[in-house]
């Protein structure tokens, strides 16, 4: 176990280093930081000097060796748009997105696991074939198509007219097809409650979760028919295993064969996906953040995109990369200790 | 194109016509259904120059006088403008024509791409084993632990940022090329791994390299032909894939320009005008977008299936 633990805590920490190094390379070549500093008047042989104070005429290991010294330390400079701290900036956007996934994480782990084993129990159910449909068409919809779908009908509203509007089943349609689209599609609300440090929660008050539904539903709709698919797809092999016909056999009961007995090694593959798909998200919530305005870091990081604001770039990519990093890690970790038929040592970590 | 009839060269119609594949074909009508419209949207995306009423990229085309006008089952349609115009007075249709001509090209173009580096590396690691196997697979795994459109966003923001966005735009297609097919090749190497590591112990492998052929001709011409039915069927998936990425990164700005619009720079566009009241500039190509995808991936799922007999359960 311990093995492992430092092979896997080793491999986490070349990867960072490889971040870091593309991070900072980014960082080397984009744009002149005394150009940043100084207007156009001041004459060539002082710019020189600046660029020797500041070391960027040193090489490129010594000035990243420099970078990461100070990257260590929480360190990344300060940000060209914000004058302030990367980092700081970076602490104050993240609340919001961390907010925003684990809404939509819940909304997966609410629908998923009953759906995908129902699916699987009854595969040949019309209900069953509703939810496959539904699903294939969910993967294809683009998550920022959802979203604005979800926009179109629940923020702005729509008119259906399709029906004559004269007879009474006619309105009735009419009005049971329209929306009248007040949900809120801007931001996070007026009324956030502060929590602690940068951490203002949207999940205290009526307007805040009224400004969460949309984008949480719009972040879990690309990942929700994937577990689904998912879960069924595992359940269903599972439910052909000998231990199951036999749990069934011994005349428990079906509730618990399925809910107990299935769902146990069902859940094992899901862990794996799950982890790397909460990693994916946080690329998802780059685009759900841009549709609707959520103050979040994947908004924050496409403004800075937009401005050419190199250092929050940098501190992003490395944040983002220690998200994806740790995530990783704890999932392997899990899956070692849920699933114990993985030798831990002779895998490759 | 990853359909049946048209990757097969007609010396091998007859084999085709008694394949489990065209048999299970002529009786799934959702198959049928989705190649139909495949191929409709293909032709006209590539015909487009001879079926779109206007020119889009012709500049004189932008008229600000007829823009925002709705499609023609809506009030106040122009009729000269079957499905409305957008935001600068360009004839919807035909600016969707168009754009899904790029959004098409860029997705096949990123597929070929993917194909060619990840069959490589996926022969590569599975034939040679050892340190190469080590080394490509772990890459594969971290750049797959980062998720394809991470990467992608990532490289595309970098890309714009040190170019410079007039250079970017430019050379778009090309860019997003590079930059979906750099960022989904893991995903081949794997799956074409897997399939060689099943394949290299058979007897026709060792029985070529008694013969004394050279590694590269065993790989390409003996191992790989028998690892082609799993390439075909993630094909599909990752041409849905990297259309989908295509738009998603035109549509955060990062990919087709205004002036030679996508799909998703379409729905981006649009989008801005949504709030007013003009649905159409964003939804519609959001339809068509959608239409495309889902019968790729229908396809992509009924392919699956009939080639994959061991996924294959009801």
């Amino acid at each position: 176990m311990i093995a492992f633990l430092i092979k896997r805590l080793m491999h986490a920490v070349l990867v960072m280093f490889v971040i870091s190094v593309l991070a900072f390379a980014i960082q080397d070549n984009l744009g002149d930081p005394v150009q940043q500093m100084v207007g156009q008047s001041v004459p060539e042989s002082e710019r020189e000097a600046i660029r020797e104070r500041l070391g960027l005429n040193d090489s490129f290991l010594v000035q990243y060796v420099r970078f990461a010294k100070n990257a260590v330390q929480g360190d990344f400079g300060d940000s060209y748009f914000y004058r302030e701290p990367a980092l700081e900036v970076i602490a104050r956007h993240l609340p919001a997105t961390l907010e925003l996934v684990f809404a939509a994480t819940l909304i997966i782990v609410i629908f998923s696991v009953p759906i995908g084993v129902y699916s699987a129990i009854k595969p040949r159910s019309p209900l069953s074939r509703l939810f496959m449909g539904a699903s294939i068409i969910g993967i294809s919809i683009p998550v920022f198509l959802t979203a604005i779908l979800l926009i179109q009908i629940f923020s702005i509203g729509i008119t259906i007219t399709l029906f004559p509007e004269s007879t009474s089943w006619g309105a009735w349609l009419n009005g049971l097809l329209s929306t009248e689209g007040n949900m809120p599609s801007f931001g996070r609300g007026y009324n956030l409650v502060h929590v602690v440090g940068h951490w203002d929660t949207n999940l205290a008050t009526w307007n805040g979760l009224q400004h969460l539904v949309l984008p949480a539903v719009s972040l879990a709709s690309i990942m929700l028919p994937l577990f689904i698919r998912l879960i069924r797809a595992e359940m269903m092999e599972v439910l052909q295993s000998e231990y199951v016909k036999y749990a069934r056999a011994k005349g428990i009961s079906m509730r618990r064969v399925y809910f107990v007995h299935a769902l146990k090694n069902t859940m094992l593959p899901v862990i794996t996906v799950g982890g790397v798909q909460i990693g994916t998200m946080v690329a998802y919530t780059i685009l759900t953040e841009t549709v609707f305005q959520w103050p979040g870091m994947g908004l924050m990081f496409l403004d800075a995109i937009n401005r050419a604001d190199i250092p929050l770039i940098v501190t992003y990519l490395m944040i983002v990369g220690v998200i994806f990093v740790v995530t990783n890690t704890i999932v392997d970790l899990i899956y070692g200790f849920v699933n114990p038929t993985v030798k831990l040592t002779g895998k490759p970590a | 194109m990853t359909t049946p009839t048209t990757t097969t060269a007609p010396s091998r119609w007859e084999r085709l016509r008694d394949s489990y594949l065209w048999y299970s074909f002529k009786r799934d009508r959702t198959a049928q259904l989705c190649f139909a419209v495949f191929i409709c949207l293909v032709i006209a995306a590539f015909s487009a120059p001879l079926l779109a009423p206007t020119n889009p990229y012709d500049l004189a085309q932008i008229d600000i006088m007829s823009s925002e006008l709705p499609p023609f089952w809506v009030e106040g349609a122009d009729e000269r403008f079957g499905l409305g115009t957008d935001a600068q007075g360009r004839d919807l249709l035909s600016i969707i024509l168009y754009g899904t001509r790029v959004s098409l090209l860029i997705g096949f173009g990123a597929v070929i791409l993917q194909a060619l580096l990840g069959v490589t590396f996926g022969l590569m690691a599975g034939y040679l084993g050892g340190r190469v196997d080590a080394f490509l697979m772990r890459l594969a795994d971290i750049q797959l632990s980062f998720s394809t459109l991470m990467v992608a966003i990532v490289v595309g923001a970098v890309v714009k940022a040190t170019m410079g966005s007039a250079f970017y735009s430019q050379y778009a297609v090309l860019m997003l090329v590079l930059i979906i097919g750099l960022a989904e090749w893991p995903q081949y190497a794997r799956t074409v791994r897997a399939s060689v590591l099943a394949e290299k112990n058979k007897e026709y492998v060792d029985a070529a390299r008694v013969m004394g052929l050279r590694s590269k001709r065993i790989m390409f011409r003996h191992v790989l032909p028998n690892t082609m039915s799993p390439i075909f069927v993630i094909s599909t998936v990752q041409i849905a894939n990297a259309i989908i990425s295509e738009a998603a990164l035109s549509f955060l700005g990062l990919g087709m320009p205004e002036t030679h619009p996508s799909l998703g720079s379409l729905i981006k566009a649009g989008f801005d005008y949504i709030q007013s009241g003009s649905w159409w500039i964003t939804l519609i190509p959001g339809a068509v977008l959608i239409v495309l995808v889902l019968s790729i991936n229908l396809l992509g799922d009924w392919l699956r299936d009939v080639m994959n007999p061991r996924l294959y359960k009801g």
